[in-house]
């Protein structure tokens, strides 16, 4: 039997990525490594695109990871995955191996929206049994917060610094949890460490369905987002209940938001305590809040529509018209 | 029972690949080379093996896949040409820095721009300092050959590195020539089952690929690559002299032809090579002590083995498939030249670029070469070092 998703039970298993590593102190993407890991009872490999996750893991002579774990390079952790996968079936078809594993590659925003976005698409497509994880931090910070396709509207990075002229990053977000959802693959979710039960419940899912699959967790760097270094969890959480970051899962085409706040708060709640919105709260750019706010509200209120489109009939409405015979 | 057949270099490749039996195939197609995946492809889909296919999206990913799957624990080969290897050039050092035994064929085409589909080996040369084992080959009999050697080379447990094997472009890939395969029980028997070396597969013993290395140990690691890279000659004349027993073939590190009494001679690699012989048996009928010198392992290059092979003659014409632009000399003069640099006595060194983007090789070019080399012999004046042949002015 699994292990319960309880604190308790959780709490007794052993962890399989392991403190000593060199990641920033209060960074968000070990808590995410962590939560994956000890969601599932299979044995798992992962493959991790160049990174800070990579990086700060696995400095020789020394790792983090006790599962098998391969760092090729920054834009082909879904490519490397898919490697390892198809000897898993090739062996396993051959009866060389008879384990029970699964597969995931760990990738940041940069490794997936941009450099990596070509190979996990191909991966995607092809079919294997793989679940890949971005842990999307919204700029590449490893190289020290330059701005990527997952950058939100507005943010102040090193490569679209506030100047004069230009106020910070002047495009929306890429959409990359619904791009792969348009792969047609049976399984994407958001999740935010915050909600460490929901987090838990979509990667066991993930991993009992056949196919790839795709999950986007937000993961909070406070070098790049300019907060206080115990921020993590609590940023994660104003992600969600403004719905800059809605908890939901694309299930064989079926959209279902997981996490529903019970109120929805306005956007400058997440957006005010980080160093990298600071100049959209100036007078003169009033419009970039509206703008950024307005794109939040667009793209819940398409999220509802689309849950609504599967959502269960209403008993009343559930009865089909009689038709005369 | 091995038997003569009329086949393509592309098929060649394939067939030996078939015969090895590889775990796993990650590819993407790319002319001249497209053909050997697409004959390779139907080996899977009849059960002719029980390779599994990753026809990814590019050839970056293409060998990213082969990566992931030998690091997982298994044969594996892949194919490709030109802009596919200039793709994949970053995954190449990974590839050889993993110490990983995954086998490539290659059918060696010119590199854009202009675009051009043709033979020549600009793209062997671009991947030349990637660490890689590589292999250049005359004709589709070589070309089988060295692919079932090469994952025996590959896979040897004191050596652990990529191995690339390259027939030219069109002119060998997709020629028909008579050769003779080696029969699949004998060949697979040669071959050999696959030895894993810390699979990534082995969940009760994990381990972490690919760390950061930084200014400590790099160095460190580099040096053993070199020192790996130093045990290979002895390997691949092991293996050979097994393959000879096995197919009555001979092979050595460099082929050479009448050269031990020549006081001029030629240095080229693949199909040139054999119109190259021709030539000589022309002049040598004549009275001229001309010979050839056709390299076979490029990388690592066999220095002191071909110094010894030219020291004695008096002039030397290297002819390169390929050019280093910037004003050198194209990248096997280069090597032949290293190799002749430290004898107090040694020939003259003259370079020829011939035959670029699929520009026929013709006879005359050799004439050409030859007369210039008698030339040389008797009055040691050069024109000029570099010159491109075979060109139109």
């Amino acid at each position: 039997m699994a292990t319960p998703l309880t604190l308790k039970e959780l709490s007794r298993k052993e962890e399989l990525f392991t403190p000593g590593h060199r990641l920033c102190a209060g960074c968000g993407a070990p808590t995410v490594v962590k939560m994956v890991l000890l969601a599932t009872d299979y044995p798992v490999i992962a493959s991790n695109s160049t990174g800070c996750l990579e990086v700060s893991s696995c400095i020789s002579e020394y790792t983090a990871w006790k599962i098998p774990w391969i760092h090729s390079a920054f834009e082909n952790a879904a490519a490397t995955i898919s490697g390892v996968e198809t000897m898993y079936r090739s062996l396993k078809k051959q009866g060389k191996i008879s384990d029970e594993i699964k597969f995931v590659s760990f990738a940041g925003d940069g490794g997936t929206y941009d450099i990596g976005f070509q190979s996990l698409s191909g991966a995607m497509e092809r079919g294997h049994d793989m679940t890949y994880i971005c842990y999307d931090n919204g700029a590449y910070m490893n190289t020290g917060i330059q701005r990527s396709s997952a950058t939100p509207f507005g943010a102040d990075t090193t490569t679209c610094p506030v100047g004069s002229h230009i106020p910070g990053k002047l495009q929306q977000r890429k959409d990359m949890t619904k791009i792969i959802a348009q792969h047609g693959v049976p399984y994407v979710a958001q999740c935010s460490p915050s909600h460490w039960g929901d987090l838990m419940k979509k990667v066991r899912k993930a991993h009992e369905i056949k196919g790839p699959k795709f999950l986007n967790i937000i993961a909070p760097c406070n070098r790049g987002w300019r907060t206080q270094s115990d921020d993590a969890i609590k940023m994660a959480k104003l992600a969600v209940e403004t719905c800059y970051w809605p908890l939901f899962e694309i299930e064989n085409g079926v959209t279902k938001i997981t996490q529903r706040p019970r109120e929805k708060k306005p956007l400058i709640d997440f957006l005010k305590p980080q160093g990298r919105f600071k100049h959209m709260f100036a007078p003169e750019n009033e419009w970039m809040l509206k703008a950024a706010q307005e794109h939040v509200d667009a793209y819940w209120e398409r999220l509802e529509k689309e849950e609504a489109c599967f959502a269960p009939p209403a008993p009343a409405a559930a009865e089909a018209p009689k038709v005369a015979d | 029972m091995s038997k003569k057949v009329g086949i393509t270099g592309n098929e060649a490749i394939a067939q030996a690949m078939r015969i090895a039996n590889p775990d796993v195939c990650g590819a993407y197609p790319i002319t001249p080379a497209t053909d050997i995946m697409q004959r390779f492809t139907s080996f899977v889909a009849n059960c002719e093996v029980k390779t599994e296919m990753i026809l990814t999206e590019s050839e970056h990913s293409a060998m990213s896949a082969c990566i992931g799957s030998s690091v997982a624990g298994g044969r594996v080969a892949t194919a490709s040409a030109a802009q596919g290897i200039a793709l994949m050039w970053e995954m190449l050092f990974i590839a050889s820095g993993l110490r990983l035994p995954i086998v490539m064929g290659v059918a060696n085409r010119a590199l854009s721009a202009p675009l051009n589909i043709h033979g020549d080996h600009s793209d062997g040369m671009g991947m030349r300092d990637c660490g890689w084992i590589h292999f250049y080959s005359e004709n589709a009999q070589e070309g089988f050959d060295n692919m079932l050697m090469a994952f025996r080379i590959a896979e040897h447990m004191d050596i652990r590195l990529p191995v690339m094997v390259g027939l030219d472009g069109f002119i060998t890939s997709h020629s028909i020539e008579t050769m003779e395969y080696v029969d699949d029980e004998t060949g697979r028997a040669f071959v050999g089952e696959f030895k894993a070396v810390n699979p990534l597969l082995d969940i009760k013993n994990p381990k972490s690929y690919g760390p950061l290395i930084l200014t400590d140990m790099y160095m460190e690691y580099r040096k053993a690559h070199d020192n790996v890279m130093a045990k290979v000659p002895g390997v691949v004349l092991e293996v050979a002299a097994e393959f000879e027993k096995i197919s009555g073939r001979k092979y050595g590190l460099f082929e050479s032809y009448r050269l031990d009494d020549a006081e001029i001679a030629l240095v080229v690699m693949s199909s040139a090579a054999g119109t190259t012989k021709d030539v000589i048996d022309t002049y040598r009928a004549k009275g001229v002590k001309v010979g050839l010198l056709k390299p076979r392992l490029y990388r690592p290059f066999p220095y002191e083995q071909m110094g010894e092979a030219l020291k004695h003659c008096k002039a030397v014409a290297v002819l390169d498939r390929a050019d280093c632009f910037g004003g050198s000399y194209g990248p096997l003069f280069a090597d032949v030249s290293n190799a002749l640099y430290h004898y107090a006595q040694r020939p003259i060194m003259i370079n020829k670029i011939y035959g670029l983007g699929g520009r026929d090789y013709m006879p005359d070019q050799a004439e050409y070469t030859i007369n210039e080399l008698i030339q040389i012999a008797k009055d040691g004046k050069v024109k000029s070092i570099k010159e491109y042949i075979g060109v139109r002015e």
